[in-house]
């Protein structure tokens, strides 16, 4: 591995990883459009009316307002033209107006983004920490009585709806015990940080609001705990899987032939060869924690996407629900790209294929 | 293949296979007996309203003075059901649709597989969620939004078994004794489908459980007054200080799950040595 003048050719414009990431690249963007077709035929080729849903029963009843309406958004047009229309409108940014806020769509979402993103970022850290933790000392102990046990733990986590979880514990952690703050994202009492990243703890330290981070924080505790049963049962399962997989790997054995043991041995050989698989699930997991934010925000009142798509599909705002499904199909899609691309930079037999 | 299927039986007997299956049938039956011994209509109104748990009403009534032990109950019949028939709806048309796909190759392989990856492109929730509020608030229309997110994984693994196998020498050798592509498909591979795909149908039991009451949970399933686990755990949002409205139907759908997982987790034992606990492990 990596003498200079290798290293140097391997990111030359010929060289596989290039190859590899241009292919990877074309077929996201290939996906993004198979995103943006499947949101635009949802909206406008499925059997209800979407123009009475549109326009509100009244309205719809009205032959003129209707024509006005047809017009307006060009749906006189044939289709092909509509989603062309479709799309510049979206590179404008232009999601169209939520029935329920009156607002662009674009505009809510732009808001709702950081929030949900902050606690989908804490909840993978803490799923692959703890997954991590969980599934090496099943893999290291292998039938014993706790591996049985983490199992059945990790198999529990996968089984709890995530929407009861988040009321009962807001319920038992907040109402009952009071040591969990109340929902959203700060106290009442205390006005949200300048905003940079979006990101409440974020903000609030670059602003130096050391009181703000702390309650931004705690905030985020409960979301972030219920979030992170699901995916850590996912991870532990996998982590687990893969670690067993290098625990009899030649290289490990050399490892403990040299006298190593521990953590030098688990960091340093087994953590590092299982690393790859480990890496190709955490993009799955952001896609359950993104499904699992719209069923658990609405609970915590968590001003995020979750909120917004929970609002938007109990008062049947099509619009809006759209707009979540496209923002969250193309966060997915790069989410998956990235881990694609990192996975293609760390291991050298998967661009080479 | 005969040799190994004579095994199962025995394998069969883990602790936790055990009792994954008794929950599940226990709460199989109970979905389809529950209208005959439910204490209350489950959708009669003539309780007192929000009243905690007793010894007249097991669980609480809610906010509309309706029996939730009974409404949990009766409420057993409407998701299990629906769920075991997405998971069997999503097993057929995914393995036919893999199995195609894997079989044929080519552009009918490139056609297929890249609607799975559509499919895939989306978290499930949150494409289900899309769908369902396209097609309009129903518990039907919800069934149909899941089945357009479940049927990709069973075609994907299809797909990946019988591209394995299709080159391999007996298949060769069915062929060339004139086996029609529908026959290879029957005898030569099938057999060797069967058992990954009902271990991920039985892990799928439980996701369909999840989506279909995560579904109703945002009102985008059952309707009221249905008596539906995910939706009744949604009134509860409007009355937080009585816990027991939403306790006991989240309950009720971890049970559940809990079950199916149990089974499928044990069968994936017997079906594929290499994962999970080994099955000498399980065996002394």
């Amino acid at each position: 591995m990596g003498n200079t003048p290798r290293a140097t050719r391997r990111y030359s414009a010929r060289s596989p990883l290039v190859g590899y990431l241009l292919r990877r690249l074309g077929t996201s963007v290939l996906l993004l459009f198979g995103v943006t077709i499947v949101t635009f035929a949802l909206a406008n080729l499925v059997p209800g009316d979407p123009i009475a849903a549109a326009l509100g029963e009244g309205a719809a009843s009205n032959p003129a307002t209707v024509e006005a309406y047809i017009k307006e958004r060009g749906l006189d047009q044939p289709l092909p033209v509509q989603y062309a229309n479709y799309i510049s409108g979206l590179f404008h940014g232009d999601m169209g107006i939520s029935l329920r806020t009156t607002q662009p769509v674009a505009d809510d979402l732009a808001q709702a983004v950081p929030a949900t993103v902050e606690i989908a970022l804490l909840a993978i850290v803490v799923s692959l920490g703890v997954g991590v933790a969980l599934g090496s000392l099943a893999a290291y102990r292998r039938g014993k009585i706790s591996d049985q046990l983490v199992r059945v733990f990790s198999l529990i986590g996968l089984s709890i709806p995530t929407f009861w979880m988040a009321l009962v514990s807001f319920n038992f952690f907040f109402l009952q015990l009071r040591i969990a703050p109340g929902s959203g994202r700060l106290s009442p009492a205390l006005a949200p940080p300048p905003t940079v990243t979006g990101f409440y703890t974020v903000d609030a330290l670059l602003a130096g609001q050391w009181v703000t981070f702390t309650d931004a924080l705690a905030h985020l505790m409960l979301p972030v705990f219920v979030l992170s049963l699901f995916t850590i049962g996912l991870l532990t399962r996998f982590v687990r899987t893969s670690v067993l997989e290098v625990l009899d790997a030649d290289y490990v054995r050399a490892g403990r032939a040299k006298g190593l043991s521990g953590p030098r041995l688990l960091f340093g050989y087994v953590l590092r060869g299982a690393s790859l698989p480990i890496l190709t699930i955490v993009g799955l997991a952001f896609g359950t924690l993104l499904s699992g934010t719209v069923l658990v925000e609405a609970v915590f009142a968590w001003p995020g996407l979750g909120s917004y798509a929970y609002n938007s599909a109990t008062s049947l705002d099509l619009p809006g629900v759209m707009g979540v499904g496209l923002v969250v199909g193309v966060v997915y899609l790069s989410i998956n790209f990235a881990v694609d691309l990192l996975y293609g930079v760390l291991d050298p037999r998967v661009r080479l294929a | 293949m005969r040799k190994r299927r004579l095994k199962i039986p025995a394998a069969w007997i883990t602790p936790l296979g055990v009792i994954g299956a008794v929950i599940a049938i226990a709460w199989v039956g109970i979905a389809f007996t529950a209208r005959l011994w439910v204490p209350f209509d489950p959708l009669s109104q003539d309780l007192p309203r929000l009243q905690a748990p007793g010894i007249d009403t097991l669980m609480g009534t809610d906010a509309l003075g309706r029996d939730i032990f009974s409404r949990l109950m009766t409420g057993a019949s409407v998701t299990i059901p629906l769920a075991l028939m997405l998971v069997l709806m999503s097993l057929v048309v995914g393995t036919l649709i893999g199995a195609i796909a894997g079989y044929f190759g080519k552009w009918v392989d490139e056609l297929l597989m890249r609607l799975t990856d559509l499919v895939m492109a989306f978290p499930t929730v949150i494409l289900a969620m899309v769908v369902a509020a396209a097609l309009g608030p129903s518990l039907f229309n919800a069934v149909i939004a899941a089945f357009v997110v479940s049927w990709p994984q069973y075609a994907r693994m299809t797909r990946s078994i019988v591209l394995g196998l299709r080159t391999q020498n007996y298949v060769m050798a069915g062929r060339l004794m004139g086996f029609s592509p529908f026959k290879t498909l029957r005898v030569d591979i099938a057999p060797n489908v069967v058992g990954p795909i009902l271990v991920l149908a039985s892990l799928d039991v439980g996701t369909a459980i999840l989506l279909l009451s995560g579904l109703s949970f945002l009102g985008l399933g059952a309707q009221p007054p249905t008596a539906e686990w995910g939706s009744m755990i949604s009134a509860a949002i409007q009355n937080f200080d009585s816990w027991w409205i939403g306790l006991f139907p989240g309950l009720a759908i971890l049970t559940v799950v809990m079950a199916f997982n149990f089974v499928g987790d044990s069968l994936r034992d017997i079906f594929d040595p290499t994962s999970q606990v080994s099955r000498a492990g399980a065996r002394s």
